[in-house]
C-alpha cells in the first residue's frame, strides 16, 4: 500500500482507488486515465479527484461522451506504448462498447501470437441497492469473465481497492476492473493483506459452510457468518479471471457444503461456473449440493421495497447457509 | 468542405511512379493467387481481395514514414504487403501454418505484423478507426512524430466508431489520417443508397476535419495527398480524411457471386486498372519500357509463388499453439 493514502483504518474504499490511480500514475509515465468526466471534474463519484491537477490534462484525458471511441482508442494506445486507464462510467455501459473490449482487446494478443501486448485497465463500477433503475445497476462480470484474453478484477476491500488496482495496471494484460459504488464510502484498513492479483482470500475462517462470494456482498457474507448458528468460511474471490479454485476447492473440502454468494443474476452467473467446477473436482466429498444465492433473473427494479427484496442480505445468505448445514 | 489541401500545405515530395508500380505489381500478384487458392480450397475461413484497389495501398502505404502505424480491415492484404511485410509470413498465415506470421491464430483478416507497424487486418467493420485514434494519442503522448493511419471502407462511415473516432482525433488535434477507401459497395449493399449524403468527405467535414477527394485508381495522386496528410499531421495539425474513391473487382468476400453489381459498371471500373494508370504514366515519361514493366510482373509473381511452394510445404501449427498468447504471463 502507498504511504500517499491515509493510512490506518478511516481509508475509503474510494480514496484507495484514486490513491491507486496516483501512484500508477507517478510510478509509470506511460501511464494514462481516459473517460468521462474523469479530469477536471474529477469523476462522476470523484474518483480521479485531484488527478488532473497533478499530471494535467494531456495524462488524464477528459473525453466526449463516446465510449466506442474513447475505449477503443484505449486498445488501440496500449498495443502502442502507453498503459491506459480508461474508465467507463457504469458497468451498465459496456453496451455501448463492448467491440473494443470483446473483440479487440481480448483477442489482439493472441491473434498476433504475442507480438501485440494490451495493457489496458477497463474501470467500471457495478452496485445495486439505491434505486439506479435497471440501466444503472447491473452485474455483467460474468459476461466479460465468459471471454478469454481478459481478467476480470472485483475488488471488496479498502486494500483491494488500491492494491489490486496497482496490480491491474502493471499487468500486461487487459484488465476490466469492476469497483463497487456501494462500497465506495466504506471505510478499511488499507494495509491489510497484500495478496497478489489472481489469489482468493479468506476473509473468515469457518467450519461447517463455504460461502464464496465477491464484491458488495462480501459484506453481507461477513454479517451473516457473524449471525449463526453456522460457522461460515468466507471466501473473497477478489478475480474471476484468474480464478483461484485452490482457495475454493481447500476450504470446500473441509466444510463439504459450498454456498456461492454474488450481486449478479443468478441464472447463468459466474457462480454457475465455480458450482460445476466444484462438481467436477469435489463431488465425492460434498456432504450437501452447492448452493447458489444471487438476484433472481428480472431486471432491477426502481422501487428501493423491490430492489432490496431480490438482494440476497446477510439474513437470506445466514439462512440459506443454515439450510445447506441442516441438509447433511 | 476542402477537397484539395491548399497549396501551401502541400507536399513537395514527387510520387515514385515505377516504386508505386511494382507495390500494385506485387498486391495484383498476391491477391490473383490467393483468390485461386481459396477457390481451389487450399485456403481456410474467409478471405476479401482488394483486386481493383492497388493504388490505394500502394500510395499510402508508400507515402508512409518506416515506423508510421497502420490499422487496416478485413480486406487488408494489400496494405500490409505496401508496408512491406514479407510475402512469405503473410502466405504461410493464409495457409494456417505454424510459421505464419500470426502462427496460424490470425489468418487473413486477422494478419498483422505490429514490428512494421501494421497493428492488423481487423474483421470488425470500422474498428480500425479508434485502434488508430488511440495509437495517435500514443505517438502524440511519447513526442514520437509517428503518424497512424485507419483505413476503412465507405460502408464503416455509417458506423458510430466513425463518428466518434473522428470527432476524438480531431479534438485531441491527434496524428491521424483516415483512409476511405470508397469502393461503392457496402458488402452487398449500393453504399449510394446507404446515407443521404454519401460523400465521406462531406460527412467528415463536419467534425472540422479536412477532407480530400482523391482518384483511388491513381496511385501517384494517393500518394501525394498522403504525403500532405501526413506532413500536416506531424506537424501537429491534426487529423485529415482521403476519400479515395475505387472500384473493388471481387465480391465482398471470395466467392460472392455480385448479382447486385450491374455489368456496364463493373467493366468501366476494369478499364480504369490502377496498374494501367501507373504504367501509361510511366509510358508517357519515356522513362521505362514495356517489357521493364513485364519483367517487374513476372517477378511479382514468381515471388508469390515462391510463398505458395514454401507455404504449401510447411505443417500446421503444434497442438499446444492454441494454448498460448491468451495473456501476458
Amino acid at each position: 500500500m502507498s504511504t500517499q493514502t491515509e493510512s490506518g483504518s478511516e481509508t475509503r474504499y474510494i480514496d484507495a482507488l484514486g490513491a491507486g490511480m496516483a501512484a500508477a500514475l507517478e510510478e509509470d509515465e506511460r501511464v494514462v486515465l481516459i473517460g468521462i468526466d474523469v479530469g477536471a471534474g474529477g469523476g462522476i463519484f470523484q474518483v480521479s479527484k485531484g488527478l488532473y491537477d497533478r499530471f494535467g490534462p494531456e495524462r488524464v484525458i477528459d473525453t466526449p461522451i463516446s465510449e466506442m471511441a474513447y475505449v477503443g482508442a484505449a486498445v488501440g494506445a496500449a498495443m502502442t506504448g502507453l498503459r491506459p486507464i480508461v474508465e467507463i462510467m457504469f458497468m451498465d455501459f459496456v453496451g455501448v462498447c463492448m467491440d473494443p473490449i470483446l473483440n479487440q482487446a481480448a483477442k489482439l494478443r493472441y491473434m498476433t501470437a504475442g507480438a501485440l501486448e494490451i495493457p489496458v485497465v477497463f474501470r467500471m463500477q457495478t452496485g445495486a441497492g439505491k434505486s439506479a433503475g435497471a440501466q444503472h445497476s447491473q452485474s455483467l462480470e460474468a459476461w466479460v469473465a465468459h471471454v478469454p484474453g481478459l481478467k476480470v478484477v472485483m475488488p471488496a476491500t479498502v486494500a483491494d481497492a488500491h492494491d489490486l488496482l496497482l496490480a491491474s495496471v502493471r499487468d500486461s494484460s487487459p484488465v476490466v476492473f469492476v469497483e463497487n459504488r456501494r462500497l465506495y464510502s466504506s471505510r478499511g484498513d488499507c494495509e491489510a493483506d497484500q495478496l497478489p492479483l489472481g489469489r482468493a482470500r479468506v476473509a473468515r475462517a469457518g467450519e461447517d459452510v463455504t460461502v464464496v462470494t465477491w464484491g458488495q456482498m462480501l459484506r453481507r457474507c461477513l454479517a451473516a457468518g457473524e449471525e449463526g448458528p453456522a460457522s461460515l468460511e468466507v471466501i473473497d474471490l477478489r478475480s474471476l479471471r484468474p480464478l483461484d479454485m485452490k482457495t475454493v476447492i481447500e476450504s470446500t473440502r473441509r466444510t463439504g457444503r459450498l454456498l456461492i454468494v454474488h450481486e449478479a443474476v443468478q441464472d447463468f452467473g459466474a457462480g454457475a461456473e465455480i458450482a460445476a467446477r466444484i462438481a467436477d473436482e469435489l463431488f465425492d466429498e460434498l456432504r450437501t449440493p452447492v448452493r447458489r444465492l444471487g438476484n433472481p433473473a428480472v431486471p432491477m427494479p426502481f422501487s428501493p421495497e423491490l430492489e432490496s427484496a431480490l438482494m440476497p442480505t446477510s439474513k437470506s445468505i445466514s439462512e440459506a447457509a443454515q439450510r445447506l448445514k441442516m441438509e447433511g | 468542405m476542402g477537397t484539395s489541401i491548399p497549396a501551401e500545405q502541400r507536399s513537395s515530395r514527387e510520387a515514385p511512379e515505377l516504386q508505386l508500380f511494382s507495390t500494385m505489381a506485387l498486391i495484383r500478384a498476391f491477391e490473383t493467387r490467393v483468390s485461386e487458392l481459396y477457390r481451389d480450397g487450399e485456403i481456410p475461413g474467409f478471405v476479401h481481395t482488394s483486386l481493383g484497389q492497388e493504388a490505394v495501398a500502394a500510395g499510402v502505404g508508400t507515402a508512409l514514414r518506416d515506423d508510421d502505424y497502420v490499422a487496416t480491415t478485413h480486406r487488408g492484404h494489400g496494405h500490409c504487403l505496401a508496408r512491406g511485410m514479407e510475402v512469405e509470413g503473410m502466405m504461410a498465415e493464409l495457409f494456417a501454418r505454424g510459421e505464419g506470421i500470426c502462427h496460424g491464430k490470425g489468418g487473413s483478416m486477422h494478419i498483422a505484423d505490429p514490428a512494421r507497424g501494421v497493428l492488423g487486418a481487423n474483421a470488425i467493420v470500422g474498428a480500425s478507426l479508434p485502434l488508430a485514434v488511440g495509437a495517435g494519442l500514443s505517438s502524440k503522448l511519447l513526442g514520437q512524430g509517428r503518424v497512424a493511419v485507419a483505413f476503412f471502407g465507405e460502408g464503416a462511415v455509417n458506423q458510430g466508431a466513425f463518428h466518434e473516432a473522428v470527432n476524438l482525433a480531431a479534438i485531441q488535434s491527434l496524428p491521424v489520417v483516415l483512409v476511405c477507401e470508397n469502393n461503392v459497395y457496402a458488402e452487398f449493399s449500393d453504399s449510394r443508397l446507404m446515407a443521404k449524403v454519401p460523400s465521406v468527405a462531406e460527412r467528415c467535414a463536419s467534425y472540422g476535419v479536412d477532407a480530400s477527394v482523391v482518384d483511388g485508381n491513381d496511385a501517384a495522386a494517393v500518394y501525394g495527398v498522403t504525403a500532405s496528410a501526413t506532413e500536416r499531421a506531424r506537424a501537429g495539425d491534426g487529423p485529415y480524411l482521403i476519400e479515395a474513391e475505387t472500384y473493388r473487382w471481387h465480391g465482398h468476400y471470395e466467392g460472392d457471386a455480385q448479382p447486385y453489381k450491374p455489368e456496364e459498371e463493373a467493366s468501366a471500373w476494369r478499364e480504369r486498372d490502377p496498374l494501367e494508370v501507373s504504367a501509361a504514366r510511366l509510358r508517357e515519361r519515356g522513362e521505362t519500357s514495356d517489357e521493364e514493366l513485364e519483367r517487374i510482373r513476372a517477378e511479382a509473381g514468381e515471388r508469390v509463388e515462391r510463398a505458395i511452394e514454401r507455404a504449401r510445404e510447411l505443417p500446421a501449427p503444434d497442438p499446444e499453439e492454441a494454448y498460448a498468447d491468451v495473456y501476458a504471463d
